[in-house]
């Protein structure tokens, strides 16, 4: 997808296959195979259903961000499921740790654990924590759940890839509403100043948070040019269109000297018609009836 | 007593010494390089230093995602804004997934002085405590600093290591070895123990000397690891010594005297007395008139010692 060079592995450098060992099956099958469209319903099946069997979860900042975690997952990271530490990994930090479903349901279609392990979420010893733990789901980067830590975090891990002469790139999703935490925007400042521009945030811009639209609970507007002020190359997209999507991170690597941060315009609960801009699908999961609609527009 | 030394001081030179052995050790400020002496390293390894500027919380976070990808952190504040201005970054960031940062935070206690309240550190030893993972210490003197440093830097992990603004006497020999989790016999006895961490432990050193000459032998134990405690020096002091008087510049609740009572109870109950802050924040004062104000001094502890021995069967 870039003119830039990639390391071994990445099945998605060039049209071949570098590594079969490296990326198990799954990966191959699915991301060699299908559309990414294709791919981004399934992973939006797996939220709806995973969520529904644990009877609870955050499916509607899942749906919204699913097209976005499956552009990286599927083109643009590089990275090995048989190795989660590798050291060259492109580095996904989910700071809105919520959308752990959507999360899992990528790292296992990619291929760090079975698919079927996806249906312990949230249960009493499953590696599938409610909000991602780092210390037991292979793949996770950043234990997350309290918001406004993850672009710190990215920071952090971008900076090492400078001390370590490392290649690596460091991609961080935040939440429109966890724009609300100062965190996020000492974090902006501190990109900017340390010019760390192997790091991209990517702001799933639904323009929902738990009590109602942002504009009614905190308006976060103009949020583009707050990030630019900040020192911040912008690029703002229709956060369900792949093109644009693909466009955007293959611009964002060119950028030097900055951090890119990518303001992905996009539908709460995406994909499932009643979950659509409906609030009351942040912190709640489907009811079996609700399931099999979704479930029904989703196949 | 011994000649004054500078905790912050000996720390700075320490990192600079570990910073030439070890390429991976990195360290942040947030805008007090000049207070915490990181300013040290900073000047002779500019591209692993970072000043965050006043942003405690993410300097935390920062810290963790450098320690995540593999480096040892160092991470500098006062411990008021070390530890309460940034404790969810702390639990999040870095205690749950037991990420290898040394949080390293000078002017803890009252001993702060002049700058008042907001600027004392009361609490930061029960909050770092309350951090599943984390291995808290509060060194005594220069010699011991350097010594701590070395060992945090070695072992991988969350620390918070606790400094003071003003010098503080020497206490211990040069040949000194500080070994982590151990409580350290500064003086034998048999009639109480005195616990002390911090600049306490010259004040007990001192309230023992006193209590000599008055008949009354007190074993001091240093104790510089506060979390894990030294389990089986506490509960032998209760069994040889029968009676215990904790000193510490920090709340009464949450450090040092609370969490050796805890073990107290548990293994050989015997009376104690709590030489700390009551439950409540200094003013403004030099350090040596807000010690005495708050009840800081070798007399208090002299005082707590005599009490409890009374207090003895």
């Amino acid at each position: 997808m870039s003119s830039k060079e990639r390391k071994p592995g990445n099945p998605f450098a060039s049209a071949v296959s570098t590594s079969a060992e490296a990326f198990p099956s799954i990966r191959e099958r699915e991301a060699v195979g299908r559309s990414l469209e294709e791919i981004a319903k399934t992973l939006r099946r797996h939220v709806i259903t995973m969520t529904a069997k644990a009877g609870s979860g955050h499916p509607g900042g899942s749906l919204s961000a699913t097209d976005i975690v499956t552009a990286l997952f599927f083109r643009v990271l590089r990275y090995r499921p048989s190795e989660p530490c590798w050291a060259e990994r492109d580095r996904f930090i989910l700071s809105k740790g919520h959308a752990a479903p959507l999360l899992y349901a990528a790292l296992a279609e990619s291929g760090y654990f079975p698919v079927e392990e996806l249906s312990t979420l949230r249960r009493l010893d499953s590696r599938l924590q409610g909000h991602t733990d780092r210390t037991c789901t292979p793949g996770v980067e950043m234990s997350a759940g309290s918001l406004g830590q993850g672009l710190s975090f990215g920071i952090g891990t971008a900076l090492a890839a400078r001390l370590n002469s490392q290649s690596y790139r460091v991609y961080v999703l935040l939440g429109d509403g966890e724009c609300d935490e100062g965190q996020v925007w000492e974090a902006a400042m501190a990109a900017a100043h340390f010019k760390v521009d192997n790091l991209v945030a990517i702001v799933d811009h639904n323009k929902q948070q738990i009590d109602g639209w942002n504009w009614e609970v905190m308006n976060l507007e103009p949020l583009g040019e707050k990030w630019r002020s900040f020192g911040w190359r912008v690029i703002e997209i229709d956060g369900h269109n792949f093109d644009q999507i693909l466009a955007a991170f293959e611009q964002a690597e060119l950028v030097k000297g900055q951090p890119t941060v990518i303001i992905a315009h996009t539908t709460k609960g995406k994909g499932v018609s009643f979950m659509e801009n409906n609030p009351e699908f942040h912190g709640r999961a489907t009811t079996p009836e609700e399931t099999e609609l979704a479930l029904k527009e989703l196949a | 007593m011994r000649e004054l030394s500078s905790t912050r001081e000996a720390y700075g030179k320490t990192l600079v010494a570990l910073g030439k052995e070890n390429p991976d050790i990195v360290v942040l400020d947030a805008d007090l390089s000049r207070s915490t002496m990181t300013r040290l390293f900073a000047q002779k390894f500019p591209q692993r230093f970072f000043d965050c500027g006043i942003a405690e919380q993410n300097m935390m976070s920062i810290s963790a995602g450098l320690a995540a990808s593999g480096k040892i952190v160092f991470a500098n504040s006062f411990a008021v804004f070390a530890t309460a201005r940034c404790f969810d970054q702390l639990r999040m960031s870095i205690a749950q997934p037991r990420l290898n940062v040394k949080v390293v935070a000078s002017h803890g206690g009252i001993s702060v002085g002049e700058d008042g309240f907001s600027h004392h550190s009361i609490e930061d030893l029960s909050l770092a405590c309350s951090l599943p993972g984390f291995i808290v210490v509060v060194p005594a003197d220069a010699i011991e600093v350097a010594q701590v440093v070395r060992i945090a830097a070695a072992t991988p992990g969350p620390f918070y290591i606790r400094l003071s603004r003003p010098k503080t006497p020497l206490v211990y020999n040069d040949g000194y070895q500080f070994v982590l989790g151990k409580a350290v016999t500064m003086r034998q006895g048999f009639d109480a123990t005195i616990m002390a961490n911090g600049i306490m432990v010259a004040r007990a050193l001192k309230a023992a000397e006193n209590l000599s000459h008055q008949g009354i032998e007190c074993r001091v134990l240093s104790m510089p690891t506060l979390k894990p405690l030294d389990r089986e020096a506490i509960t032998l002091a209760a069994k040889e010594t029968g009676a215990i008087v904790t000193a510490e510049e920090h709340l009464e609740q949450g450090g040092l005297g609370s969490r050796v009572a805890r073990v107290v109870v548990q293994h050989q109950a015997v009376p104690m007395a709590f030489v700390a802050i009551k439950d409540v924040y200094a003013k403004s004062g030099t350090p040596e008139d807000l010690l005495q104000r708050h009840g800081l001094t070798a007399a208090d502890i002299e005082k707590a010692v005599k009490s409890t021995v009374a207090r003895k069967k």
